[in-house]
């Protein structure tokens, strides 16, 4: 860990009581859903980390407590430091509370997260679908979701792969 | 499913101003097939006049699931997919990835490996930066740049082609080095193209840069100060031309960026016009690092000699019996990454392109996660064109060079 992340990390230790894990020099904080706002706060407004570089989450399916891990990736440019603070949510109705009041570029991250994982993110100014459709069913990146593929059509099987193909018909 | 959903602005409400919903002001598609929004983005406008009050981009219908895809390949096999991500930034993509690789297994790369994939990396981004420069001249009416700019990136994708076979998608570097060694055409090639390219610059300004007609359109139009640009994530050019001095190249050095003598272009005023000198001037910049890596690069091997990670090359194969097996293992199993979670940053021609790498164990991964810097930097335009008319918001659009692929992953 860099030296200067030393006192960063303790003190966020000392406030939340957050676990530490280490991994190639980089700082893994754990944190609970409730203290998130608190400690990016204080991140941003105290120890300059003034831009959100990530916002995404890890599925541990089958395992359900936690399910997953919500990722938050802190760079700051002017002490040129990372930080990475995860927050493990359970699988029953996986919550978190919105952080776009902290940083804006989490509006849009926020949304992929409740496309892409199902995590409901509560205060969310627009909580919408992102990439997927708005009438898709199901959040593609958890691990129990299947990988899909499309079957290719030749000329001389269209019509039969096209009666069972799942879009719209006239 | 046959019928046709009547989209209506109960769903919207939240976002448009309380003139949209008497009929004062018009909503308007952009897209998703308009030329000028560089890919399929569909812009929903709320225009007062020609004014835009505001703009709600609609994203995601470039999603091919690179992501979930990549989750369930091989650590070499899942390379490929990143090239299909940012498709002018290939070589790009692909060092994201192998950096984030090598960063997950420590694996170390030799010098020669280093250097052929900063000049590599570097012709990248003046290839991307030439193709935003002509399409962007393109939107605004300076139609011959367009054909001027593929013109010199097309010398580059042979120079691409080359090295690696392919001319975009190329998947040249693999964890631990490069795939093979250039071939000896390789060195004048590159020469070729740092000679005639500085004309060339000199060329394209010449065209633009004091043009009034340009000068119209860009100054002035579509201010971005650095507490948004920052608030809404956005880096790379775009953070520069606001005048925040962030590059990981010179912030972070990796494969050596640290041994080349190079400045990072930045401006204050946080305009159109200050985003398109920025990118010229980077232009040069990345030239003066293909030049001194050419000169620079050293002999030796191009690929590391860990065999756990590296297949071996074909001469060993037949006469070591270690090699084959490291051959067929690698091959059908791939090699098992620890467990645990890496986030490795570069910078990409459009930002900070960062790829969160999570292994558990075995030879795939559990969750890669690729931070693209177009899909912040895109965030950050309805706030940057309110106030503009539509025909500016073509050249904001322009001036923060979005690539959709790289938005919807």
């Amino acid at each position: 860990m860099d030296k200067n992340l030393e006192p960063i990390v303790k003190n966020i230790q000392e406030k939340f009581g957050a676990a530490l894990e280490e991994f190639r020099e980089e700082a893994h904080l754990f944190l609970k859903p409730e203290q998130i706002v608190d400690a990016l706060t204080l991140l941003r407004d105290e120890s300059n980390f003034e831009l959100l570089s990530a916002l995404t989450a890890t599925d541990y399916w089958p395992q359900t407590a936690p399910r997953f891990h919500v990722i938050y990736q802190l760079t700051s440019l002017e002490k040129n430091l990372s930080l990475q603070i995860r927050v493990p949510v359970n699988g029953d109705s996986p919550k978190v509370p919105t952080v776009t009041g902290i940083y804006a570029s989490a509006n849009w991250r926020e949304r992929e997260l409740l496309d892409m994982f199902g995590i409901e993110v509560e205060g969310h100014p627009d909580p919408r679908r992102i990439l997927m459709p708005e009438d898709h069913e199901g959040h593609p990146l958890r691990k129990d979701y299947p990988l899909g593929y499309e079957e290719p059509q030749f000329s001389f099987n269209y019509d039969e792969i096209d009666l069972r193909k799942p879009y719209a018909k006239e | 499913m046959s019928q046709i959903e009547e989209v209506s602005i109960e769903k919207f409400k939240h976002l448009v101003s309380a003139r949209a919903l008497t009929g004062e002001t018009m909503l308007l598609n952009m897209g998703p097939q308009h030329p000028s929004t560089h890919g399929v983005l569909r812009l929903l406008l709320e225009l007062d006049g020609e004014i835009v009050v505001n703009c709600i981009p609609d994203i995601g219908y470039l999603h091919t699931g690179i992501e979930k895809n990549m989750e369930a390949k091989t650590y070499q096999k899942a390379e490929v997919m990143t090239d299909r991500l940012d498709y002018m930034n290939t070589m790009g993509n692909n060092l994201a990835y192998v950096m984030a690789v090598e960063k997950l297994v420590d694996l170390d790369v030799p010098a020669r490996a280093q250097g052929l994939r900063v000049i590599l990396t570097e012709l990248q981004r003046i290839a991307s930066h030439l193709v935003w420069l002509g399409t962007s001249g393109l939107d605004l009416a300076a139609m011959s740049m367009f054909l001027y700019c593929f013109r010199e990136r097309e010398q580059i994708l042979d120079i691409f082609e080359l090295v690696s076979g392919q001319r975009m998608m190329t998947t040249y570097f693999r964890p631990g080095g490069v795939w093979r060694d250039v071939p000896v055409e390789f060195e004048k090639a590159v020469r070729d193209f740092i000679k005639i390219f500085p004309k060339r610059i000199d060329e394209y300004e010449s065209l633009l840069t004091k043009n009034p007609l340009f000068i119209d359109r860009m100054v002035d139009i579509g201010h971005l100060s650095k507490e948004v640009a920052l608030q809404y994530g956005v880096t790379g050019p775009s953070l520069r031309a606001s005048g925040v001095n962030w590059d990981l190249r010179k912030a972070r050095p990796y494969c050596g960026y640290e041994q080349y003598d190079f400045n990072v272009p930045t401006r204050t005023e946080g305009d159109t016009y200050a985003r398109y000198l920025v990118r010229i001037d980077e232009l040069r910049e990345s030239l003066k690092i293909v030049e001194q890596a050419l000169n620079k690069l050293p002999l030796g091997p191009v690929r590391s000699e860990n065999r756990k990670f590296v297949p071996p090359p074909r001469s060993e194969i037949g006469v070591s019996m270690e090699a084959l097996i490291h051959h067929f293992k690698l091959w059908t199993e791939g090699f098992p990454a620890p467990k645990a979670s890496v986030y490795s940053a570069v910078e990409s021609p459009r930002g900070e392109l960062g790829l969160m790498l999570e292994g558990d164990g075995g030879p795939k991964p559990l969750r890669v996660h690729l931070r693209t810097p177009s899909f912040d930097n895109l965030g950050v335009l309805s706030q940057i064109v309110k106030g503009h008319l539509v025909a500016d918001l073509v050249a904001i659009l322009a001036s923060i060079d979005i690539v959709l692929g790289d938005i919807d992953r």
